[in-house]
């Protein structure tokens, strides 16, 4: 095994740990400490669950975990993501409210901006470009998310602008 | 507290602007202010009167008088006669025979007043959320308070049965009753479960109550878990609300910090303990045996029912889930009453409801409104009428599972019962107005896509039909289906509204039904005539750069 792959194992193997410790090695704290390594690398590695398997330990209690279980769970949520995604993330809310004020010109520009159809990720890792369900700010649709930043009332004009403090 | 009793509207339409509606606005305010009315008396505009010439307008309820034209110097004596004394100036009423229909309906409601009435969110934007002192302060923790040492369990439950406070959640099922269903349910452990994961397309009240005002829903359900005999509580927020996480994890801290909860809370021997929880992003996870499941770790997959979480809930223990806005409810009933509660809203369907309103009209947002205001009020008040003054076609209503509301039931009463009876939902609250130039095959669409993409796989009538009904109705944009495809359609629907495991499959092509029943000729004319009459779908549209959503 060269050291890369070594590094990269060390660091999921650590940063599992980081996770179980805030949110405890219960059952009930099995999606947060999913969610917080998908927060720390960007995608739940499929090597990580073997590792949070290992800390968690339910059979005192009669639960037995599976891999697979956790393999069932990432694949299950939106937010968690089982392949690498882009630097920039962005999700486009694609429900009825930001559809009826003008979401259909402002996701047809950002996908003639970005060269990518909805679920891609740019061949550089530089973008992906992900649909989501209403995130609740629907007063100021259409609304994106890139990363953590949110935009709100946007028209198609102003999708270049909105990519180019992410370049 | 403030007790509005009346209700000002001055018209602000272009026609009413040119002839000094501005003034006569502030007039109203200055003059009320001088009267001393300005706690007891509402003031503001409206759009879209319907009416160009004798304008501004100006309408006062509960008496809805509608006078019209009114000057600046004609401000003093309605201030005076009508809201100070109570008497309606004769001379100054606009001629009844003049009234055009779209103000004429306002005579039919005399009595009411549809004026914004704050319960749930009576603090938020008016404290600090982070600061429990300022919460102390506005009357928090009074209600708990007085169930801890004041009220036996038994007595708090009657208390809010009494009230007829119905879930907010969308159902509407008595929460007394299910409290009490809990309560009388055997067993040592029980968990309280406050259900934050508000996914419904169009609906945020919940994030909005969560971030304004987060010790409301730790005082709520520390008394539901004393009621229920629950000392521990789970709050599970949608992942993609991380301020209110933030919000609810540092009001539990401080409530912690001052004894209002863990353990002995206010010196007694009750003992209660929340843990806030982040979802992963799943519409689904709002059915409370779906939250249930992706609590213990798993695939957020509706269970079976019966049994209900009331009876086998969180780790097979009885449960007891309610919505962040129901839970908002219950400290002002005990703090005030159920019979103070019961005052407010209609005989059935009594206290308030939070709507968002959304869609093509001038101003979207949220409102606190007694239940029983009309949706023709809620856009002209609330909304600020449509947005450039284009004609109103649809409302949907309580989200994307929720009915659609034809304009012709702009008038009907917005209550549970009344709704039910006009085949409405209520639902979530959510108000998405959408004008003339929405296409009812396109909004389908949108609405089937979300269902397709949100179904958790577990059951075939949902798993397929979601897919199906999405596939049809593409067919449809695209002018490549044939007439048989609407009975296809229906069958479809049929067979999942019965069969289907939980709601989301249950209601996932209500709006579809809706629109085949209120506007089948225009899905039709894109089947026959290959024809989409507002010019959206990509039958209508030969321009390669507007290829319809994925």
């Amino acid at each position: 095994m060269d050291q890369e792959v070594k590094d990269k194992e060390l660091e999921i193997a650590s940063i599992v740990e980081v996770a179980i410790q805030k949110h405890g090695a219960t059952q009930d704290a099995v999606i947060p400490i999913l969610s917080e390594i998908n927060r720390a690398l960007g995608y739940v590695p499929a090597a990580a669950l073997p590792e949070i398997r290992r800390h968690i330990n339910f059979s005192e209690k009669g639960v037995f975990l599976a891999d697979s279980h956790l393999y069932s769970a990432v694949s299950f949520y939106e937010m968690l993501s089982l392949q690498p995604l882009g630097r920039h993330v962005i999700r486009f809310c694609e429900s009825a409210p930001c559809h009826v004020m003008g979401g259909r010109q402002v996701i047809q520009a950002l996908q003639d901006e970005l060269g990518l159809k909805p679920g891609e990720t740019s061949k550089d890792m530089h973008w992906s470009l992900l649909m989501t369900s209403c995130v609740g700010v629907c007063g100021v649709g259409p609304v994106f998310f890139v990363d953590d930043d949110l935009y709100g009332n946007v028209t198609p004009e102003r999708v270049p602008e909105i990519l180019a403090k992410y370049q | 507290m403030k007790v509005i009793r009346s209700m000002v509207l001055v018209s602000m339409d272009e026609a009413s602007l040119e002839h000094g509606a501005e003034d006569v606005f502030h007039t109203f305010l200055e003059e009320i202010e001088e009267f001393g009315l300005s706690d007891q008396i509402a003031v503001s505009t409206i759009r879209d009167v319907g009416v160009r010439e004798d304008v501004p307008l100006v309408i006062v309820y509960p008496d809805a008088a509608v006078y019209a034209p009114v000057k600046v110097e004609d401000v003093h004596l309605i201030v005076e006669e009508h809201l100070h004394k109570g008497n309606i100036v004769p001379n100054l009423l606009a001629m009844m025979h003049e009234l055009v229909p779209e103000i004429a309906w306002m005579r039919s409601r005399r009595g009411a007043l549809p004026v914004q009435k704050r319960i749930v969110l009576e603090r938020a934007g008016v404290v600090d959320p982070r600061s429990i002192e300022d919460y102390i302060l506005h009357d928090g923790f009074q209600a708990l308070g007085k169930a801890l040492t004041k009220m036996k369990p038994a007595e708090v439950i009657a208390e809010v049965e009494k009230s007829g406070l119905q879930g907010r959640g969308g159902a509407g099922f008595p929460t007394g009753r299910k409290w009490s269903f809990v309560a009388s349910t055997p067993g040592d452990t029980k968990y309280v479960i406050c259900n934050a994961d508000e996914s419904e397309p169009g609906t945020f009240k919940d994030r909005l109550i969560i971030e304004g005002d987060p010790f409301s829903i730790i005082e709520a359900m520390t008394i539901a878990g004393y009621a229920i005999g629950a000392h521990e509580g789970y709050i599970y927020i949608r992942g993609e609300y991380p301020l209110a996480y933030r919000r609810i994890e540092h009001a539990i801290q401080q409530a912690e910090a001052y004894g209002l909860l863990g353990d002995h809370i206010f010196g007694t021997d009750y003992s209660f303990h929340i843990h806030p929880h982040a979802g992963a992003g799943a519409y689904i996870c709002g059915e409370e045996t779906a939250l249930i499941e992706s609590l213990e770790g798993k695939r957020g997959m509706p269970r079976a029912r019966p049994p209900y979480p009331t009876t086998y809930g969180l780790f097979g223990k009885p449960t007891l889930v309610n919505n962040v806005e129901t839970l908002a409810n219950v400290p002002p009933i005990l703090r005030n009453g159920a019979v103070w509660y019961r005052e407010v809203g209609s005989p059935k369907s009594t206290g308030t409801k939070v709507y968002t309103i959304l869609g093509n009209v001038n101003f979207t947002g949220l409102i606190e409104v007694p239940m029983g205001i009309t949706l023709r009020e809620v856009i002209d008040i609330y909304g600020k009428g449509m947005k450039n003054g284009k004609k109103l076609k649809l409302v949907q209503t309580g989200g994307s599972s929720g009915t659609i509301a034809p304009a012709s039931l702009q008038d009907t009463p917005m209550d549970f019962d009344s709704f039910r009876n006009a085949g409405v939902s209520l639902g979530s609250g959510a108000l998405l107005v959408c004008d003339e130039d929405t296409c009812v095959v396109d909004l389908a669409k949108v609405i089937l896509l979300f269902f397709r993409n949100e179904c958790c796989g577990k059951c075939t009538p949902c798993r397929i039909g979601t897919l199906r009904l999405y596939e049809i109705m593409t067919q449809i944009s695209e002018g490549k289906a044939s007439l048989s495809d609407l009975d296809e359609m229906m069958k479809i629907s049929e067979a999942m509204s019965e069969v289907s495991n939980c709601g989301l499959g249950q209601t996932a092509s209500t709006a579809l039904r809706d629109i085949l029943k209120y506007f089948r000729a225009e899905v039709e004319a894109h089947i026959t005539d290959h024809n989409c009459p507002v010019g959206v779908c990509p039958i209508a549209v030969h321009s390669p750069e507007l290829v319809p959503v994925p």
